[in-house]
């Protein structure tokens, strides 16, 4: 279906295209029919197969017109055409139960939201026609929409982080010990039940005053912190039997 | 008041590596904050804010957006936490269903999104799909038979253990305080507790990803509490960015509160009726955030409740000493056990929406096989009580197993190193209870129907008993029976049943379970857990009836030595120290002198620790022999002494005294409403001892004899 022509000028999507002046297009005295060069838009609707598609190419079919897009200087594109959308994310359900000898079926279908209903969906139609309508009204059809996209990326996403998470824990308990030689730092830790008091009053473990200035350094400084840390919690946790669930 | 000063604005990026220099102000970890001072030390904030946004616009936008930062970290936190909520939703479900099988045209496909576009037809086969293809058909291209059933059976367990397996791993090597559904420590860190890193970034994310795992390997536990604890970590790390919260612990708490008040806790004494509000925005921006990710897009949301569980002991097997032993164990039992029932094969939500759904004529499966009339044309809501054919007595069987089997994993799983929560194992423990008698009611109601009861509220062929309805009771009746929660129970089955007409059973199915469960014991699981653990945890709901004073609680006891205190201009630095390392008190009054003992204020420890360390650093001439004054002029010293090092600032001139014939009931409610940490007892103006909470906390299960020892934290 074509837009209609006349309702191009108020606030639909068209005005954008609007704003631009194509080479030719001369503006015209006021109080003649249109100052303004205009163009319009063509919305057409794809439909193949009788499933629902969407227009693809050209990727926008407008035209100008001098005169006010009255008249019918303008007609729609000649050439063009539809993709199918995509038919994995939309379907229609419709479930009818047992009816008179007839078992209970199931019925899914790729169609839109407005023709998800009993006579659209279920084929081919099990009885005949005259109890369409009593069968018809025993079936409960449902519109359901999904996102694929949302699906796969999630799931991605999740695989990844969780490799990554196997990789690091793969290196801190396998290759981690071997390439560090044990540091002054981590001798401390070794007391179980010191007061944290103590710890604070004897001088910090970390070189006084020479703060590591280059990125590996404070990020190993970071690492270590963080492993004290861990360790703490596991204390905590597992040996003092504490803190559970 | 100490203020700690402002931060110097973001800083660099790296500055975050670097070690966080303590400042005066913070607190020990397993320490009590100190309410009043953070409440004061907000109320200094804001109203400086507010001074100061008279002098220029600049100040007072800046004082606009200070209000507003509590809605917009609220803001925040819902759209994290609902993004969290709906990845884990989709991700449970497709590793649920990668213990059964793969779909060959996408991987990433669970069971339902795979045989989505399928074009069977028939009831039967509404669940099969070429492209969905178990793991037998998948190796050995056979999908019947025994072999088939035990190599499905025999990957079904392999991907279970390899599931837990990994989680508990993942718990013990990033953050062990991930494990457990965290609402114990979260109600105590609400209450003012510190316990550091159990809201930080390492737990929010190994929380959310084990999550995942532990729910997909078929155990029997929940994911409703350990999201409340995801969600806490969001506000914690939220609330870190605002300096509004970052650095004040108790605005902070505000922040997880609200997500236990919308998780339906109990709303704790010591924040502020905005909470309420502030929780609601929260839930509601959270839950649009799911809704719009959730790309089933029909009706499917998971709604943030907590559940609660009957008073079962927690267990303390020797295989608690081997805590990923004991998890792989377990999971090979219930997935052993698990397999074979299908009720218990599938995963624990969809049982319950099964349990809880009535029989239509669109249900297909066993519960529903019911024998029909063949000549009915009536539509399918107004189906009569029916006799039950052979699959529901085959499926009340199969029920029974499955609960007995539920009960007795549920006790045994709850407490694993793994993040675990109650909620779904106890409500379908109830529904399946519950459907269960259901049933048998039904089926007395169709047989019997001259029966005094039945004939005068059944008409024959008529609906009259809905085993959905059951199941939904013993749901609640179950929840309220662990939790003890009566009005908060009610309103989630309402909400879960979207009607008022249910009403009347669940509110008397909740009154009966909560009075039979306190027959049993008062506590429930999540307050018997604080209690094992030893957490001073200070519940509203605790009376105390005994006619104690305070002098009978406070220390030092007689025979004890005396009370450790600083004096107001007497003390050498060195004293000072001293007296630190040898004891381990949070704090320390300050007297006038050893003669007169009158107070003059409170110093914490930690405070005195940094204040002298930064003293030594930077000031000087202060040296051992420095004298400590607490006073607003330096004393009169002789002439050559070293440059003596001022503390006032440090010193709390408020402390809260009561006397020592002040009654324990009125010092417990002290504790309670003001949130104390501790509290100094005095005679005449003179210092006779202090009451710290641990000591109230003894105190209080020393009188309801119970081991008072078992209180380790202060």
């Amino acid at each position: 279906s074509i837009l209609d022509v006349h309702s191009w000028s108020t606030g639909n999507i068209c005005l954008s295209f609007c704003s631009l002046r194509l080479p030719g297009c001369l503006p015209r005295a006021p109080g003649t029919l249109q100052a303004l060069c205009c163009c319009c838009c063509w919305a057409v609707s794809c439909v193949l197969q009788h499933r629902p598609a969407r227009w693809v190419t050209p990727s926008s079919a407008w035209a100008t017109a001098e005169v006010g897009c009255e008249g019918t200087a303008l007609s729609p594109p000649s050439h063009g055409s539809c993709a199918l959308q995509s038919s994995e994310d939309i379907r229609c359900k419709c479930i009818c139960p047992p009816y008179r000898n007839i078992s209970g079926h199931i019925y899914n279908k790729n169609v839109s939201q407005k023709d998800c209903n009993c006579l659209h969906v279920v084929e081919p139609m099990p009885v005949p026609g005259n109890d369409v309508e009593a069968y018809c009204l025993l079936c409960e059809c449902k519109y359901e929409e999904r996102s694929t996209t949302t699906i796969k990326v999630i799931i991605i996403i999740y695989l990844s982080v969780v490799g990554a998470l196997l990789l690091y824990m793969a290196f801190l308990v396998l290759v981690d010990p071997l390439i560090r030689k044990p540091d002054p730092y981590t001798q401390p830790l070794h007391n179980e039940e010191d007061s944290e008091d103590t710890r604070s009053l004897a001088p910090v473990p970390a070189p006084a005053g020479a703060r590591a200035n280059t990125v590996l350094e404070r990020v190993e400084g970071a690492q270590q912190r963080w492993k004290r840390q861990v360790q703490e919690q596991r204390k905590t946790v597992f040996d003092r039997h504490k803190m559970l669930s | 008041m100490v203020n700690a000063g402002d931060m110097n604005g973001s800083g660099n990026l790296m500055d975050f590596l670097d070690e966080p220099f303590p400042d005066v102000g913070t607190y020990e970890d397993f320490h009590t904050i100190d309410w009043l001072r953070e409440k004061s030390r907000d109320t200094d904030r804001h109203r400086k804010i507010t001074s100061k946004s008279k002098e220029s616009i600049w100040e007072f936008i800046k004082s606009l957006l200070d209000a507003w930062s509590g809605w917009v970290v609220m803001l925040l936190i819902g759209l994290l936490a609902g993004t969290l909520a709906g990845v884990i939703d989709l991700a449970v479900d497709w590793m649920t269903d990668l213990k059964e099988g793969v779909c060959l045209s996408a991987f990433w496909y669970s069971h339902e999104q795979c045989c989505w576009t399928s074009n069977e037809t028939t009831f039967d086969d509404r669940d099969k799909c070429p492209q969905w293809q178990k793991w037998s058909e998948l190796l050995v291209s056979q999908s019947e038979g025994a072999s088939a059933y035990i190599l499905n059976y025999f990957l079904y367990i392999m991907w279970a253990l390899c599931f837990a397996f990994l989680a508990v791993s993942l718990v013990r090597v990033f953050a062990p305080y991930a494990c457990g559904s965290g609402i114990p420590e979260i109600k105590t860190i609400l209450s003012g507790f510190i316990i550091r890193g159990y809201l930080g970034k390492w737990t929010l994310l190994i929380k959310t990803v084990t999550l995942v795992l532990v729910v997909s390997s078929g155990l029997s536990l929940g994911k409703e509490g350990p999201l409340v604890h995801v969600a806490c970590c969001c506000g914690n790390f939220f609330s870190s960015l605002f300096s509004k919260y970052s650095k004040n612990e108790g605005k902070r708490r505000e922040v997880s509160e609200i997500f236990m008040v919308s998780a339906r806790f109990q709303v704790s004494y010591y924040f502020p009726l905005k909470t309420l509000w502030r929780s609601f925005f929260a839930a509601l921006v959270a839950a649009f955030t799911l809704r719009s990710i959730n790309p089933f897009g029909n009706s499917r949301l998971v709604l943030f409740y907590v559940e609660y569980h009957t008073p079962w002991r927690r267990k303390t097997t020797r295989l608690g000493k081997y805590p990923v032993l004991e998890v792989i164990v377990i999971t090979a039992i219930t997935a052993i056990i698990a397999y074979p029932n299908p009720y218990t094969r599938r995963s624990t939500s969809e049982l319950i929406s099964e349990l809880f759904n009535d029989c239509g004529a669109l249900e297909s499966s066993q519960l529903c096989d019911y024998i029909n009339d063949p000549n009915m044309t009536r539509p399918v809501d107004d189906i009569p009580d029916r006799p039950a054919g052979p699959g529901v007595y085959s499926a009340m069987w199969q029920l029974a197993l499955a609960l007995v089997f539920k009960i007795v994993i549920t006790i045994f799983t709850f407490g694993m190193k793994i993040p675990s929560g109650l909620f779904i194992p106890s409500m379908a423990v109830g529904a399946m209870a519950g459907r269960m008698v259901g049933i048998g009611v039904e089926q007395l109601a169709y047989h019997h129907h001259d029966w005094i009861i039945f004939r005068n509220w059944c008409r024959p062929g008529a609906d009259c008993v809905t085993p959905g309805l059951y199941a939904m009771v013993g749901a609640a009746a179950c929840l309220g029976g662990v939790t003890r929660m009566t009005v908060s129970l009610v309103v989630i089955m309402f909400e879960l049943t979207g009607g008022l007409e249910y009403i009347v059973p669940l509110m008397a199915a909740a009154v009966t379970s909560k009075w039979v469960a306190d027959a049993f014991g008062k506590e429930g699981i999540y307050e018997a857990h604080i209690h094992l653990n030893g957490y001073p945890f200070l519940d509203v709901k605790d009376e105390f009836t005994h006619r104690t004073l305070a002098t009978d609680v406070m220390r030092p006891r007689r025979g004890e030595a005396p009370l450790s205190v600083l004096t107001q201009d007497s003390m050498t630095v060195e004293d000072v120290e001293t007296l630190i390392k040898e004891t381990d008190y949070n704090g320390f009054p300050v007297v006038v002198s050893k003669d007169s003992e009158r107070l003059i204020g409170f110093a914490q420890r930690r405070e005195l620790i940094l204040a002298i360390k930064n003293a030594r650093q930077r000031q000087d001439g202060v040296v051992s022999n420095s004298i400590v004054y607490f006073t607003e002029d330096p004393p009169e010293l002789p002439p050559n002494s070293p440059h003596p090092l001022k503390l006032r600032r440090i010193l709390n001139l408020s402390p809260f005294t009561v006397t020592d014939h002040t009654p324990m009931e009125t010092v417990v409610d002290i504790f309670r409403k003001l949130g104390l940490r501790q509290c100094l007892v005095t005679r005449s103006g003179r210092l006779l001892g202090i009451i710290t909470k641990k000591d109230v906390l003894r105190h209080m299960a020393q009188m309801a004899n119970q081991d008072p020892e078992s209180i380790m934290f202060n």
